[in-house]
Protein backbone atom coordinates (compact mmCIF):
# COMPACT_ATOMS: atom_id res chain seq x y z
CA UNK A 1 0.00 0.00 0.00
CA UNK A 2 1.36 3.41 -0.98
CA UNK A 3 2.24 5.68 1.91
CA UNK A 4 -0.27 8.46 2.42
CA UNK A 5 1.06 11.88 1.45
CA UNK A 6 1.23 14.36 4.32
CA UNK A 7 1.94 18.03 4.90
CA UNK A 8 4.41 18.95 7.63
CA UNK A 9 4.01 22.28 9.39
CA UNK A 10 6.19 23.87 12.05
CA UNK A 11 4.23 26.51 13.92
CA UNK A 12 5.77 29.10 16.22
CA UNK A 13 3.26 29.07 19.03
CA UNK A 14 2.73 31.43 21.91
CA UNK A 15 0.16 30.76 24.61
CA UNK A 16 -0.52 34.41 25.38
CA UNK A 17 0.69 37.97 24.80
CA UNK A 18 3.51 37.65 27.35
CA UNK A 19 4.23 33.92 27.02
CA UNK A 20 7.51 32.56 25.62
CA UNK A 21 7.17 31.35 22.00
CA UNK A 22 7.90 27.70 21.22
CA UNK A 23 7.83 25.56 18.09
CA UNK A 24 5.37 22.75 17.56
CA UNK A 25 5.37 20.43 14.54
CA UNK A 26 2.24 18.97 13.00
CA UNK A 27 1.55 16.59 10.16
CA UNK A 28 -1.76 16.60 8.33
CA UNK A 29 -3.02 14.43 5.45
CA UNK A 30 -2.44 16.00 2.04
CA UNK A 31 -5.37 16.89 -0.19
CA UNK A 32 -5.10 18.50 -3.64
CA UNK A 33 -5.36 22.32 -3.76
CA UNK A 34 -4.78 22.82 -0.04
CA UNK A 35 -3.81 26.21 1.29
CA UNK A 36 -2.27 27.11 4.65
CA UNK A 37 -5.72 27.87 6.08
CA UNK A 38 -7.11 24.44 5.18
CA UNK A 39 -4.00 22.82 6.68
CA UNK A 40 -4.54 24.84 9.88
CA UNK A 41 -8.20 23.80 9.91
CA UNK A 42 -7.08 20.19 9.61
CA UNK A 43 -4.86 20.66 12.69
CA UNK A 44 -7.73 22.32 14.53
CA UNK A 45 -9.95 19.34 13.77
CA UNK A 46 -7.44 17.02 15.43
CA UNK A 47 -4.90 18.99 17.49
CA UNK A 48 -2.24 16.32 17.91
CA UNK A 49 1.43 17.13 17.20
CA UNK A 50 3.94 14.83 15.48
CA UNK A 51 4.95 13.34 18.81
CA UNK A 52 1.37 12.13 19.16
CA UNK A 53 0.65 14.51 22.05
CA UNK A 54 -2.74 16.14 22.27
CA UNK A 55 -2.32 19.91 22.27
CA UNK A 56 -4.39 23.07 22.07
CA UNK A 57 -5.60 24.01 18.59
CA UNK A 58 -3.45 26.80 17.11
CA UNK A 59 -5.09 30.21 16.92
CA UNK A 60 -5.14 32.39 13.83
CA UNK A 61 -7.37 35.02 12.27
CA UNK A 62 -9.19 34.74 8.97
CA UNK A 63 -12.13 36.28 7.25
CA UNK A 64 -12.54 36.68 3.49
CA UNK A 65 -10.38 33.74 2.34
CA UNK A 66 -9.71 35.54 -0.96
CA UNK A 67 -6.82 37.89 -0.11
CA UNK A 68 -8.81 41.07 0.24
CA UNK A 69 -9.28 41.44 4.00
CA UNK A 70 -5.72 40.98 5.30
CA UNK A 71 -6.77 39.17 8.49
CA UNK A 72 -4.86 35.93 7.92
CA UNK A 73 -1.46 37.59 7.37
CA UNK A 74 1.39 35.60 8.90
CA UNK A 75 5.02 34.80 8.20
CA UNK A 76 5.08 31.73 5.96
CA UNK A 77 8.52 30.24 5.26
CA UNK A 78 10.13 33.53 6.27
CA UNK A 79 7.91 35.81 4.19
CA UNK A 80 4.87 37.70 5.48
CA UNK A 81 1.79 37.00 3.34
CA UNK A 82 -1.82 35.88 3.56
CA UNK A 83 -2.36 32.27 4.60
CA UNK A 84 -5.43 31.98 2.37
CA UNK A 85 -3.51 32.57 -0.84
CA UNK A 86 -0.49 30.50 0.25
CA UNK A 87 -0.99 27.24 -1.63
CA UNK A 88 0.57 24.13 -0.09
CA UNK A 89 1.67 22.84 -3.51
CA UNK A 90 3.77 25.94 -4.02
CA UNK A 91 5.48 25.90 -0.61
CA UNK A 92 8.64 24.14 0.40
CA UNK A 93 8.13 21.66 3.26
CA UNK A 94 8.27 21.67 6.21
CA UNK A 95 6.18 24.83 6.12
CA UNK A 96 7.18 27.26 8.84
CA UNK A 97 4.39 29.46 10.20
CA UNK A 98 5.16 32.37 12.49
CA UNK A 99 3.13 35.35 13.64
CA UNK A 100 4.10 38.81 12.30
CA UNK A 101 6.08 39.71 15.39
CA UNK A 102 6.33 43.37 14.42
CA UNK A 103 2.88 43.49 16.01
CA UNK A 104 1.94 42.40 19.52
CA UNK A 105 1.14 38.69 19.43
CA UNK A 106 -2.22 37.85 20.96
CA UNK A 107 -1.89 34.10 20.70
CA UNK A 108 -0.06 31.77 18.26
CA UNK A 109 -0.51 33.29 14.79
CA UNK A 110 -3.02 35.97 15.77
CA UNK A 111 -1.56 39.46 16.11
CA UNK A 112 -2.98 42.84 17.11
CA UNK A 113 -2.82 45.22 14.14
CA UNK A 114 -4.61 48.09 15.84
CA UNK A 115 -1.53 50.34 15.51
CA UNK A 116 -2.34 50.55 11.80
CA UNK A 117 -5.86 51.75 12.49
CA UNK A 118 -4.49 54.28 14.98
CA UNK A 119 -2.17 55.48 12.21
CA UNK A 120 -5.08 55.93 9.80
CA UNK A 121 -6.78 58.09 12.41
CA UNK A 122 -3.64 60.11 13.11
CA UNK A 123 -2.95 60.88 9.45
CA UNK A 124 -6.63 61.73 8.86
CA UNK A 125 -6.99 59.06 6.20
CA UNK A 126 -10.60 59.92 5.48
CA UNK A 127 -12.47 62.52 3.47
CA UNK A 128 -14.69 64.83 5.53
CA UNK A 129 -17.99 65.41 3.74
CA UNK A 130 -20.30 66.16 6.64
CA UNK A 131 -21.70 69.63 7.08
CA UNK A 132 -24.58 71.27 8.93
CA UNK A 133 -26.37 71.46 5.58
CA UNK A 134 -26.22 69.59 2.27
CA UNK A 135 -22.83 70.44 0.75
CA UNK A 136 -23.86 69.19 -2.68
CA UNK A 137 -21.75 67.04 -4.96
CA UNK A 138 -17.99 67.46 -4.88
CA UNK A 139 -15.64 68.12 -7.81
CA UNK A 140 -15.21 65.31 -10.31
CA UNK A 141 -12.11 63.16 -10.44
CA UNK A 142 -10.37 62.85 -13.81
CA UNK A 143 -10.46 59.29 -15.14
CA UNK A 144 -6.68 58.91 -15.54
CA UNK A 145 -6.19 59.94 -11.92
CA UNK A 146 -8.93 57.58 -10.78
CA UNK A 147 -7.08 54.71 -12.43
CA UNK A 148 -3.84 55.08 -10.42
CA UNK A 149 -5.69 56.11 -7.26
CA UNK A 150 -7.67 52.87 -7.50
CA UNK A 151 -4.41 50.91 -7.13
CA UNK A 152 -3.76 52.68 -3.81
CA UNK A 153 -7.27 51.90 -2.61
CA UNK A 154 -6.46 48.17 -2.72
CA UNK A 155 -4.66 48.45 0.64
CA UNK A 156 -6.27 46.07 3.14
CA UNK A 157 -4.13 47.12 6.18
CA UNK A 158 -2.81 43.56 6.31
CA UNK A 159 0.46 44.63 7.92
CA UNK A 160 2.79 42.78 5.55
CA UNK A 161 4.66 45.98 4.60
CA UNK A 162 5.26 46.82 8.27
CA UNK A 163 6.60 43.32 8.89
CA UNK A 164 9.01 43.62 5.94
CA UNK A 165 10.19 47.16 6.78
CA UNK A 166 13.49 47.37 8.70
CA UNK A 167 12.45 50.73 10.15
CA UNK A 168 9.23 49.49 11.76
CA UNK A 169 10.35 48.00 15.06
CA UNK A 170 10.29 48.52 18.80
CA UNK A 171 13.06 51.15 18.62
CA UNK A 172 11.15 53.52 16.33
CA UNK A 173 7.69 55.05 16.25
CA UNK A 174 7.53 54.91 12.42
CA UNK A 175 3.94 54.35 11.33
CA UNK A 176 4.92 52.12 8.41
CA UNK A 177 4.87 52.14 4.60
CA UNK A 178 1.12 51.63 4.08
CA UNK A 179 0.42 55.12 5.43
CA UNK A 180 2.08 56.75 2.40
CA UNK A 181 -0.36 55.12 0.01
CA UNK A 182 -3.32 56.16 2.13
CA UNK A 183 -2.21 59.79 2.44
CA UNK A 184 -1.58 59.93 -1.30
CA UNK A 185 -4.97 58.34 -2.03
CA UNK A 186 -6.90 60.79 0.12
CA UNK A 187 -4.85 63.75 -1.11
CA UNK A 188 -5.54 62.72 -4.70
CA UNK A 189 -9.30 62.75 -4.19
CA UNK A 190 -10.77 66.07 -5.38
CA UNK A 191 -12.70 66.55 -2.12
CA UNK A 192 -10.00 64.99 0.05
CA UNK A 193 -7.52 67.43 -1.46
CA UNK A 194 -9.21 70.22 0.49
CA UNK A 195 -7.65 68.75 3.65
CA UNK A 196 -4.33 67.89 2.05
CA UNK A 197 -2.36 70.27 4.22
CA UNK A 198 -3.74 68.88 7.51
CA UNK A 199 -3.01 65.34 6.41
CA UNK A 200 0.58 66.15 5.45
CA UNK A 201 1.17 68.10 8.66
CA UNK A 202 -0.05 65.14 10.68
CA UNK A 203 2.14 62.79 8.66
CA UNK A 204 5.19 64.99 9.29
CA UNK A 205 4.66 64.51 13.01
CA UNK A 206 6.13 61.98 15.40
CA UNK A 207 6.65 58.60 13.69
CA UNK A 208 5.66 60.08 10.35
CA UNK A 209 6.99 59.98 6.81
CA UNK A 210 10.57 60.83 7.83
CA UNK A 211 10.88 57.33 9.32
CA UNK A 212 11.23 55.83 5.84
CA UNK A 213 14.79 54.77 5.00
CA UNK A 214 14.05 53.55 1.47
CA UNK A 215 14.93 49.91 1.86
CA UNK A 216 11.96 49.45 -0.50
CA UNK A 217 11.05 46.05 0.98
CA UNK A 218 7.44 47.23 1.25
CA UNK A 219 6.83 47.42 -2.48
CA UNK A 220 8.30 43.92 -2.93
CA UNK A 221 6.26 42.48 -0.06
CA UNK A 222 2.86 44.10 -0.74
CA UNK A 223 0.44 41.31 -1.74
CA UNK A 224 -1.76 43.79 -3.61
CA UNK A 225 1.09 45.18 -5.69
CA UNK A 226 0.52 48.72 -4.44
CA UNK A 227 3.30 51.01 -5.76
CA UNK A 228 4.25 52.07 -2.22
CA UNK A 229 7.69 53.42 -3.09
CA UNK A 230 6.13 55.69 -5.71
CA UNK A 231 3.71 56.94 -3.05
CA UNK A 232 6.61 57.45 -0.64
CA UNK A 233 8.50 59.65 -3.09
CA UNK A 234 5.31 61.48 -4.10
CA UNK A 235 4.40 62.17 -0.48
CA UNK A 236 7.97 63.26 0.21
CA UNK A 237 7.52 65.83 -2.56
CA UNK A 238 4.16 66.98 -1.19
CA UNK A 239 5.70 67.28 2.29
CA UNK A 240 8.60 69.39 1.05
CA UNK A 241 6.18 71.75 -0.72
CA UNK A 242 3.90 71.80 2.31
CA UNK A 243 6.71 72.56 4.76
CA UNK A 244 8.04 75.37 2.57
CA UNK A 245 4.54 76.79 2.14
CA UNK A 246 3.79 76.62 5.84
CA UNK A 247 7.10 78.37 6.61
CA UNK A 248 6.95 81.08 3.96
CA UNK A 249 3.17 81.44 3.95
CA UNK A 250 0.31 79.60 2.32
CA UNK A 251 -1.30 82.69 0.80
CA UNK B 1 3.87 72.02 12.27
CA UNK B 2 6.49 69.67 10.95
CA UNK B 3 7.97 67.81 13.90
CA UNK B 4 11.55 68.18 15.07
CA UNK B 5 12.00 64.60 13.89
CA UNK B 6 11.04 65.58 10.33
CA UNK B 7 13.28 68.65 10.32
CA UNK B 8 16.25 66.70 11.71
CA UNK B 9 15.84 63.91 9.19
CA UNK B 10 15.63 66.29 6.25
CA UNK B 11 18.51 68.39 7.58
CA UNK B 12 20.56 65.21 7.86
CA UNK B 13 19.77 64.38 4.24
CA UNK B 14 20.49 67.93 3.05
CA UNK B 15 23.81 68.31 4.88
CA UNK B 16 25.00 64.98 3.51
CA UNK B 17 24.97 66.51 0.05
CA UNK B 18 25.52 70.22 0.77
CA UNK B 19 28.21 70.78 1.97
CA UNK B 20 29.61 67.37 2.97
CA UNK B 21 29.19 65.64 -0.40
CA UNK B 22 30.54 68.63 -2.27
CA UNK B 23 33.49 68.81 0.09
CA UNK B 24 34.21 65.12 -0.53
CA UNK B 25 34.49 65.83 -4.26
CA UNK B 26 36.79 68.82 -3.67
CA UNK B 27 38.89 66.74 -1.27
CA UNK B 28 39.26 63.81 -3.67
CA UNK B 29 40.12 66.21 -6.50
CA UNK B 30 42.85 67.86 -4.45
CA UNK B 31 44.16 64.40 -3.48
CA UNK B 32 44.36 63.50 -7.14
CA UNK B 33 47.15 66.06 -7.57
CA UNK B 34 49.30 63.47 -5.81
CA UNK B 35 49.32 61.45 -9.04
CA UNK B 36 51.31 64.35 -10.60
CA UNK B 37 53.98 64.15 -7.92
CA UNK B 38 54.66 65.58 -4.45
CA UNK B 39 55.08 69.16 -5.65
CA UNK B 40 51.74 69.28 -7.44
CA UNK B 41 50.00 67.91 -4.34
CA UNK B 42 51.80 70.27 -1.97
CA UNK B 43 50.86 73.29 -4.10
CA UNK B 44 47.20 72.24 -4.20
CA UNK B 45 47.10 71.49 -0.46
CA UNK B 46 48.75 74.83 0.17
CA UNK B 47 46.05 76.68 -1.77
CA UNK B 48 43.33 74.94 0.28
CA UNK B 49 45.12 75.66 3.54
CA UNK B 50 45.47 79.35 2.72
CA UNK B 51 41.95 80.09 1.56
CA UNK B 52 40.64 83.29 3.12
CA UNK B 53 38.66 82.66 6.32
CA UNK B 54 39.80 79.03 6.16
CA UNK B 55 39.15 78.25 9.85
CA UNK B 56 35.67 79.77 9.66
CA UNK B 57 34.91 77.84 6.47
CA UNK B 58 36.18 74.62 8.03
CA UNK B 59 33.96 74.96 11.05
CA UNK B 60 30.81 76.12 9.28
CA UNK B 61 31.08 74.09 6.08
CA UNK B 62 32.81 70.95 7.31
CA UNK B 63 33.03 70.27 11.02
CA UNK B 64 29.56 71.33 12.23
CA UNK B 65 27.62 69.69 9.36
CA UNK B 66 29.80 66.58 9.60
CA UNK B 67 29.30 66.33 13.35
CA UNK B 68 25.51 66.61 13.04
CA UNK B 69 25.41 64.18 10.11
CA UNK B 70 27.59 61.66 12.00
CA UNK B 71 25.80 61.79 15.34
CA UNK B 72 22.30 61.75 13.87
CA UNK B 73 23.45 59.06 11.43
CA UNK B 74 24.58 56.79 14.27
CA UNK B 75 21.13 57.25 15.81
CA UNK B 76 19.47 56.29 12.50
CA UNK B 77 21.77 53.29 11.93
CA UNK B 78 20.99 51.82 15.35
CA UNK B 79 17.24 52.27 14.91
CA UNK B 80 16.97 49.81 12.03
CA UNK B 81 16.27 46.10 12.37
CA UNK B 82 18.36 44.75 9.48
CA UNK B 83 16.68 41.94 7.59
CA UNK B 84 18.61 41.25 4.37
CA UNK B 85 18.65 37.56 5.30
CA UNK B 86 14.89 37.39 4.67
CA UNK B 87 14.58 40.21 2.14
CA UNK B 88 17.70 40.07 0.00
CA UNK B 89 16.54 42.77 -2.42
CA UNK B 90 18.99 45.23 -3.98
CA UNK B 91 17.59 48.30 -2.23
CA UNK B 92 17.52 46.54 1.13
CA UNK B 93 21.23 45.76 0.72
CA UNK B 94 21.87 49.40 -0.18
CA UNK B 95 19.92 50.40 2.95
CA UNK B 96 22.20 48.19 5.08
CA UNK B 97 25.41 49.24 3.34
CA UNK B 98 24.50 52.92 3.63
CA UNK B 99 24.29 52.54 7.40
CA UNK B 100 27.31 50.25 7.80
CA UNK B 101 29.56 52.45 5.63
CA UNK B 102 28.33 55.41 7.67
CA UNK B 103 29.38 53.76 10.92
CA UNK B 104 32.75 52.83 9.42
CA UNK B 105 33.20 56.42 8.27
CA UNK B 106 32.58 57.80 11.75
CA UNK B 107 35.57 55.78 12.98
CA UNK B 108 37.63 56.37 9.85
CA UNK B 109 37.06 60.12 9.75
CA UNK B 110 37.67 60.59 13.47
CA UNK B 111 41.01 58.87 13.03
CA UNK B 112 41.78 60.57 9.71
CA UNK B 113 41.00 64.07 10.96
CA UNK B 114 42.96 63.45 14.15
CA UNK B 115 46.08 62.18 12.44
CA UNK B 116 46.14 64.81 9.68
CA UNK B 117 44.30 68.01 10.44
CA UNK B 118 44.44 68.09 14.24
CA UNK B 119 48.08 66.95 14.20
CA UNK B 120 48.78 69.83 11.80
CA UNK B 121 46.88 72.40 13.87
CA UNK B 122 48.79 71.31 16.99
CA UNK B 123 52.03 71.77 14.99
CA UNK B 124 52.88 68.12 15.48
CA UNK B 125 53.30 67.53 11.78
CA UNK B 126 53.57 69.37 8.47
CA UNK B 127 50.52 69.01 6.20
CA UNK B 128 52.13 67.81 2.99
CA UNK B 129 52.74 64.86 0.68
CA UNK B 130 55.19 63.25 3.10
CA UNK B 131 52.65 63.22 5.91
CA UNK B 132 50.35 60.97 3.87
CA UNK B 133 53.24 58.94 2.48
CA UNK B 134 54.34 58.21 6.07
CA UNK B 135 50.84 57.17 7.14
CA UNK B 136 50.26 54.95 4.12
CA UNK B 137 53.66 53.32 4.52
CA UNK B 138 51.96 51.04 7.04
CA UNK B 139 50.05 48.29 5.11
CA UNK B 140 47.32 48.21 7.77
CA UNK B 141 46.73 51.94 7.40
CA UNK B 142 46.78 51.58 3.61
CA UNK B 143 43.88 49.09 3.81
CA UNK B 144 42.12 51.28 6.41
CA UNK B 145 42.36 54.24 4.02
CA UNK B 146 41.36 52.37 0.86
CA UNK B 147 38.27 50.96 2.58
CA UNK B 148 37.62 54.45 3.99
CA UNK B 149 37.74 56.09 0.56
CA UNK B 150 35.52 53.43 -1.02
CA UNK B 151 33.07 53.62 1.91
CA UNK B 152 32.92 57.42 1.63
CA UNK B 153 32.35 57.30 -2.12
CA UNK B 154 29.68 54.63 -1.74
CA UNK B 155 27.95 56.52 1.07
CA UNK B 156 27.96 59.65 -1.08
CA UNK B 157 26.70 57.97 -4.27
CA UNK B 158 23.93 56.01 -2.59
CA UNK B 159 23.16 58.99 -0.38
CA UNK B 160 22.71 61.10 -3.50
CA UNK B 161 20.02 58.65 -4.65
CA UNK B 162 18.37 58.70 -1.23
CA UNK B 163 18.48 62.50 -1.18
CA UNK B 164 16.63 62.64 -4.50
CA UNK B 165 13.92 60.34 -3.13
CA UNK B 166 13.66 62.00 0.27
CA UNK B 167 13.16 65.38 -1.31
CA UNK B 168 10.62 63.99 -3.75
CA UNK B 169 12.67 64.78 -6.86
CA UNK B 170 12.63 61.26 -8.35
CA UNK B 171 9.17 59.76 -7.94
CA UNK B 172 8.46 57.22 -10.68
CA UNK B 173 10.03 53.75 -10.55
CA UNK B 174 11.69 54.55 -13.88
CA UNK B 175 13.28 57.76 -12.55
CA UNK B 176 14.47 55.88 -9.48
CA UNK B 177 15.95 53.08 -11.59
CA UNK B 178 17.72 55.40 -14.02
CA UNK B 179 19.09 57.38 -11.07
CA UNK B 180 20.40 54.14 -9.57
CA UNK B 181 22.42 53.54 -12.77
CA UNK B 182 23.62 57.13 -12.66
CA UNK B 183 24.79 56.80 -9.05
CA UNK B 184 26.60 53.55 -9.91
CA UNK B 185 28.56 55.51 -12.52
CA UNK B 186 29.25 58.27 -9.96
CA UNK B 187 30.48 55.60 -7.53
CA UNK B 188 32.83 53.99 -10.06
CA UNK B 189 34.31 57.29 -11.25
CA UNK B 190 34.83 58.73 -7.76
CA UNK B 191 36.19 55.42 -6.43
CA UNK B 192 38.75 55.46 -9.25
CA UNK B 193 39.76 59.05 -8.44
CA UNK B 194 39.94 58.34 -4.71
CA UNK B 195 41.77 55.02 -4.75
CA UNK B 196 44.23 56.08 -7.43
CA UNK B 197 45.14 59.11 -5.29
CA UNK B 198 45.74 56.84 -2.27
CA UNK B 199 48.13 54.70 -4.30
CA UNK B 200 49.97 57.80 -5.50
CA UNK B 201 51.31 58.24 -1.96
CA UNK B 202 52.62 54.67 -1.71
Amino acid sequence: MAERKTVRLIILRQDGPKATPYEETFEVPYRPNMNVISALMEIRRNPVNVKGEKTSPPQWEMNCLEEVCGACSMVINGKPRQACSALIDKLEQPIRLEPMRTFPVIRDLAVDRSRMFDTLKRIKAWIPIDGTYDLGSGPRMPENKRQWAYELSKCMTCGVCLEACPNVNSKTSFMGPFAFGQVELKNAHPTGEMNKSERLQAFMGEGGLQGCGNSQNCVQACPKGIPLTTSIAAINRQAVVESLKSFFGHR
Amino acid sequence: MASRDYVNRRLHSFLGLFPIGLFLIVHLTVNYYATQGPNAFNTAANVMEHLPFVRFLEIVLIYLPLLFHAIYGIYIAFQAKYNVNHYGYFRNWMFLLQRFTGLYLVIFLAWHIWETHIAYLLHLKELDFNMMADILDNPGMLIFYIVGVIAAVFHFSNGLWAFLVHWGIIVTPRAQRVTTYFTVVVFILLAYVGVRAVFAFV
